[in-house]
């Protein structure tokens, strides 16, 4: 795209961009910690994420506020208004990521009885694809890429499936053992909180698109969680 | 010759639900041999505002002189193709002239009260128009009309004093006092706002969004902000060429012309 008149309307534009890209940069290591953590229940870490998560909340805020100002300095246009409007949901998108993750990192405190070694391993999978799906999202909108933000859409898909399995075994160790309660209910909501992250990356997929296309995404994102409805029931059956 | 104008979208939805008030197809205007508006078609709504943008000397001002025979007043200035009011040739010529511009009313850029009273700046065009059964209806028209164009309660104490003693923007609205009084069908308006400052813009601006409800509306602005705000059609003019017409809310959030994309966020003059 060819530049403004107004040089200092393209440097507003450009600085918005690069503190939002600092943004996904600080999520991005947020998540990848907070896994790490919650996995080999290192506390230090963990406390470093939580203490850690209100620079992500101000960050927002500075978003926020300059995309605000741009707002009231240039009355932005067409795609010029669609990239602060997108601006501003993305950043909102990244500091929940940032929520998200900063509460895995709380759960590995609760989880003082250890994690059975095959969740772990579900619990890593997890984490990575959800990272894989964060990082190549930033790069979509660095690059203005809506196909690739697409690919991220399509994939979250894969976070849900893995959800589910993960649920349901969770479900069953915690009905062959009721010690286990404790652990796997911190586990369950870790897992979840992991799962809504997929659902943001994807939040920030469809404001790329709309960024590039100038409409929004009509399709519904293919939805694979069906914990909220499995009954337990179900579980012996497999 | 031929150039295509693109349509966003296909049909605007305001050009689909509203009657059409004026119809131009391929028009073309030319000052001498110069041409400044080339195979332009339009079809403005009505009973609603349709805005005009476009870098200067485009030929804005041009073609909404063209829809009520104003360039006529131009003796280098000639017009061919057609434009349509309600179904009815303009430039056909049993057309009586004067009346035509009595139901199509214009304002311009610089608010051009008569050296005369307020009261007889609009009753004028009344009265040479035979609009008045009476000294009480021709009253009542004035009053009305100052109340329409908000411009009553300002002046209602002194219709006798001169209307060039008014300020800027009360001039303007006294212009369009005068516009209305007459009970056109269509107001052209170019550049009405250029003079005024804000509270008297959003005057203007409240009366327009008023005025649609009976008129057919056409406004030239350089102001984007103005023609998103006011407008339901924007048309986007680009060296005498319509470049791009459609849905205002489409236009200024998804434009699909480069040319208005790059104009419209401040990219080219
Ligand atoms: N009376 C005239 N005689 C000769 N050429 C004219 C005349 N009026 C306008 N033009 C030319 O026609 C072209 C279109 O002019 P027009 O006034 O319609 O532009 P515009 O879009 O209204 O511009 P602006 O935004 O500056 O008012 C310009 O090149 C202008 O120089
Ligand atoms: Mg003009």
């Amino acid at each position: 795209m060819s530049d403004h008149i107004v040089k200092a309307y393209d440097s507003d534009l450009a600085q918005l961009k690069s503190m939002l890209s600092e943004m996904g940069g600080m999520a991005e290591e947020q998540l990848a910690k907070a896994i790490d953590a919650l996995i080999r229940r290192d506390l230090k870490l963990a406390d470093s994420v939580i203490a850690a998560d209100q620079l992500l909340d101000a960050k927002e805020i500075e978003v926020e506020e300059r995309a605000v100002l741009t707002i009231a300095k240039r009355q932005p246009m067409a795609q010029d208004l669609r990239n602060v409007m997108v601006t501003i949901r993305i950043a909102a998108d990244i500091e929940r990521i940032g929520d998200l993750a900063k509460n895995i990192a709380k759960r590995s405190h609760a989880i003082y009885d250890g994690i059975p070694q095959r969740l772990t391993k579900g619990l890593e999978r997890m984490g990575q694809l959800s990272q894989a799906q964060l990082k190549l999202v930033l790069d979509a909108f660095a690059s203005s890429d809506a196909d690739k933000a697409m690919d991220v859409w399509r994939h979250d898909e894969d976070i849900d499936a893995l959800y589910n399995s993960i649920f349901r075994e969770l479900l069953t160790y915690m009905m062959e053992d009721p010690r286990m309660i404790g652990a796997c209910t911190h586990l369950l909501f870790a897992t979840k909180n992991i799962e809504r992250i997929g659902d943001h990356a994807t939040n920030i997929a469809e404001n790329i698109y709309y960024l590039v296309h100038g409409y929004m995404l009509k399709e519904q994102r293919p939805k694979n969680d069906k914990t909220s409805v499995t009954p337990f029931s179900s579980l012996n059956n497999d | 010759m031929s150039f295509k104008t693109v349509f966003t979208p296909a049909i605007p939805a305001i050009i689909a639900a509203n009657a059409p008030k004026i119809v131009a197809q391929d028009v073309n205007v030319y000052y001498g041999e110069k041409s400044a508006i080339k195979e332009l078609s339009i079809t403005i709504p009505d009973k609603a505002v349709s805005a005009f943008i476009g870098p200067s000397g485009c030929g804005k001002s041009t073609f909404l002189r063209s829809i009520n025979r104003m360039n006529d007043t131009i003796p280098s200035c000639r017009v061919t193709g057609k434009i349509a009011f309600d179904g009815m040739d303009i430039y056909d010529r049993a057309v009586d002239v004067v009346e035509l511009r009595a139901r199509i009313g214009m304002v311009f850029q610089k608010p051009n009260p008569f050296p005369k009273s307020i009261f007889e700046n609009v009753a004028y065009g009344v009265r040479i128009h035979g609009l008045a059964k009476d000294k009480v209806d021709l009253e009542r028209i004035v009053t009305e009309s100052l109340q329409r164009a908000s411009l009553w309660d300002e002046v209602k104490d002194r219709l006798a004093h001169a209307g060039t003693g008014l300020s800027g923007g009360q001039q303007q609205r006294l212009c369009i006092a005068r516009a209305i009084a007459v009970n056109p069908e269509v107001i052209l308006m170019d550049e009405p706002c250029s003079a005024l400052d804000p509270i008297a813009t959003a005057r203007i601006e409240e009366l327009i969004s008023d005025l649609k409800q009976n008129f057919c509306i056409v406004i030239v602005t350089h102001s984007m902000q103005q023609a998103a705000r006011v407008s339901d059609l924007t048309a986007f003019f680009h060296l005498g060429t319509l470049v791009e017409v459609g849905d205002t809310d489409a236009v200024f959030t998804n434009p699909q012309e480069k040319r208005t994309q790059d104009y419209i966020t401040g990219r080219f003059g």
